[in-house]
């Protein structure tokens, strides 16, 4: 679906379903410069289990218009715009890397509209590195390239994606390939220079659900101590041998766990 | 911070799709020689059904074995995904007709396998679909055939049986100035010597009975997504940019971006035209790709040191290869693949047809049968053979010559095999 947020149009995946009211929701947020191609599978199958989907493009991404927001709070204050733009009051809200950041942001500037958060491949604070960023600057493809091979774990790397046929490598690469120039540099840097997020953390009042990689190089899970200290209520689930691609590399554990708290 | 690094063409060629396996630590691919799959719960079930978790529902769309040949394959072009077929003409017919309806048109090298010819000159035709031939080195030609209702351009990387080597970033150019894709047949070159998605190339399709199996034991095709290409910016291609009524109102482009493509010919053409690949086929294309690397240069040193010799004899009128530099196509060879242009060339035996059959009888180690990119290697006389019904005008109007010879010269001992075309060319001699 689409909707007009900020006079920009914004596209909205539902999983071919009109929205319910009296449903459970949840929003899916993608991380640095991905879509919401990259939930097509939980998408689909939430929609089928009497869940309102909204897996969203994020501003200047995929199918939104507009020009990429430049921090994670502005994201956070952008996908509750989304709950009311599409009339929905609560969502269990579903994030990958950067996208876990939108969420722990929002969860806690609007605690009566975040039920539950999920947190795929995160660590709080999210540095980047020098050499990524001026990468991502210069719109070079080597951060892409840098991303891609950093992004899957070394399993991964070898290939035995789980849906058949597909390399993993390749079809993550492609997909940041499609993002306008400048906005892998603003996802990067927004990641980068969100500092407040442990802060975020400690107000947070929901459930946590922390989904991480064991071979996860850009967020390794020993990083997430911090995060988990801060958080309230919070659980983690380690994906054997996963990178940060979870989603790509473990989509059905990644379901089974969502399945828990969506 | 050093640059993050993966693996090299030739590992992947051994690994790419394959970790040992979980349940049995065998360390080869194992065949699942299945037509289907047990479902945990009718909710698994239908959430495999729906593209909601990963999984094999029937051996026709999907086997655990042709899923390791079809990640290895994409590994090695680069691209985003692939499908095994029955064979190369499968492989095709599975890419054109994912994208092509009835009205439709091709515009296609007229340099290419006689079977993919007859599929698109005569075949197609009969459903609708028209290709336009043209020279794949005039590139105003190719321009000058595209039509409103084209939704094609198709090559081969080295042509056939001309081996004009394919412009393909200029091509693919020329395919994408008209919102249009590109399809490569890389069949001669293999990804190790050529990888046209790196050129602009947009699809890839592979017969892998030639030089990725090199056994020359199966029949089979692959078809790979570059992931590239825009389907909704040119707004040509309603399989993929509309809802497709045959899986409950999907938009493939919508729902898996750079996928799209391939999980439609996925869903659609492997699911209803049904030209699957056998598991235990893909198991020996497997095989073979485990040694392409060292296979293919083998190939190519045997072919240089063979062109040598067949220069020399006097028996020989002429050879025809890219990498010669009277061929027309020699600058271009160098940059596009300069690794070498593969082991299929031809050359002319002095005398005619009449030479042409004696060459060929008086050969014992070289095989005469119609296919290339066997580890063995094989010969045809096409005037004697394929176009044995054509006269000597014919022959020349096809750019076959009576005294025309297609070689694929496989990695038999070099000396061994100069010995065998040494016999064969002193007998063509004595008519």
């Amino acid at each position: 679906m689409k909707v007009n947020i900020d006079n920009h149009p914004v596209y909205i995946a539902t999983g071919n379903k009109d929205l319910d009211p009296k449903l459970p929701s949840v929003l899916f947020i993608h991380g640095t410069g991905q879509d919401h191609t990259i939930w097509v599978l939980p998408t689909r199958y939430f929609a089928r289990h009497q869940r309102n989907v909204l897996a969203v493009d994020l501003p200047g991404h995929g199918r939104s218009g507009g020009e990429p927001l430049v921090s994670i709070e502005a994201m956070a204050e952008w996908v509750v715009k989304v709950l009311d733009a599409t009339g929905i009051q609560t969502a269990a809200m579903v994030g990958h890397s950067m996208g876990t950041l939108v969420a722990i942001a929002a969860a806690a500037r609007y605690a009566d509209r975040v039920r539950t958060i999920g947190l795929i491949g995160t660590t709080v604070p999210m540095p980047v590195s020098e050499p990524l960023l001026s990468s991502a600057r210069a719109n070079s493809p080597d951060a892409i390239e840098m991303l891609t091979l950093w992004g899957h774990g070394a399993s991964a790397h070898l290939g035995g994606s789980a849906t058949p046929g597909m390399w993993m490598l390749g079809g993550g690469k492609r997909l940041m390939e499609c993002a306008a120039p400048g906005v892998i540099y603003t996802d990067l840097n927004a990641c980068n220079e969100y500092v407040n997020g442990l802060k975020d953390a400690e107000s947070i009042a929901c459930h946590a659900l922390l989904i991480l990689g064991q071979s996860d190089s850009m967020t390794p899970p020993r990083t997430t101590r911090k995060l988990t200290g801060a958080l309230s209520d919070s659980e983690t689930v380690v994906l054997e041998k996963s990178g940060h691609a979870m989603l790509s590399e473990r989509p059905d554990e990644v379901l089974d766990q969502l399945i828990r708290i969506v | 911070m050093a640059k993050p690094t993966t693996f090299s063409l030739d590992t992947l060629a051994l690994h790419a799709g394959q970790r040992p396996d979980p349940t049995t630590g065998a360390r080869a691919t194992p065949i699942y020689q299945t037509a289907s799959y047990v479902f945990k719960s009718t909710d698994h079930a239908a959430s495999i059904f729906n593209i909601e978790r990963t999984g094999h529902v029937y051996s026709r769309i999907s086997n655990p074995t042709n899923a390791v040949l079809e990640e290895r394959i994409s590994a090695l072009e680069g691209g985003v995904g692939a499908i095994a077929t029955a064979s190369g003409q499968a492989a095709i017919h599975l890419g054109i007709t994912t994208l092509l309806s009835a009205g439709e048109h091709i515009v296609s090298s007229q340099s290419i396998y006689g079977g993919t010819h007859n599929l698109l000159a005569y075949t197609l035709p009969r459903f609708g679909i028209e290709t336009t031939f043209v020279d794949p080195c005039d590139h105003h030609a190719m321009r000058a055939a595209i039509q409103p209702n084209t939704r094609l351009v198709f090559g081969e990387t080295v042509g056939n049986p001309g081996l004009e080597v394919l412009d393909v970033p200029e091509v693919s150019k020329i395919a994408h100035e008209a919102g249009l894709p590109l399809m490569i047949d890389s069949t001669f070159t293999t990804p190790y010597l050529c990888k046209p998605f790196t050129q602009g190339a947009d699809i890839i399709v592979h017969s892998a009975t030639k030089f990725l199996s090199g056994h020359g034991v199966v029949i089979g095709g692959l078809l790979v997504d570059s992931g590239k290409f825009d389907w909704e910016s040119s707004g040509k291609f309603p399989t993929l940019t509309e809802p497709y009524a045959g899986f409950h109102n999907l938009d493939f482009v919508e729902e898996f971006g750079p996928a799209a493509f391939i999980t439609r010919a996925r869903k659609e053409g492997a699911r209803d035209f049904g030209a699957c690949m056998s598991p235990t086929t893909a198991f020996h294309i497997l095989q073979g790709m485990e040694t392409l690397s060292l296979r293919m240069q083998r190939h190519q040193d045997n072919t240089r040191k063979l062109i040598d010799f067949l220069q020399q004899h006097e028996a020989v009128e002429w050879v025809n290869y890219p990498e010669l530099p009277e061929h027309p196509n020699h600058e271009l060879a160098k940059t596009l693949v300069p690794r070498g242009c593969g082991a299929v060339f031809s050359f002319g035996v002095r005398g005619g047809r009449a030479a042409g059959q004696r060459f060929i009888d008086r050969l014992e180690l070289v095989s005469h049968l119609a296919n290339i990119g066997d580890a063995k290697t094989l010969v045809i006389h096409p005037a004697s053979t394929t176009h044995h019904r054509m006269d000597t005008e014919a022959l020349e109007h096809a750019g076959i010559s009576e005294g025309l010879i297609r070689i694929s010269v496989g990695i038999e001992d070099i000396k061994d095999l100069i010995t065998d075309i040494g016999k064969g060319l002193r007998a063509s001699q004595r008519g």
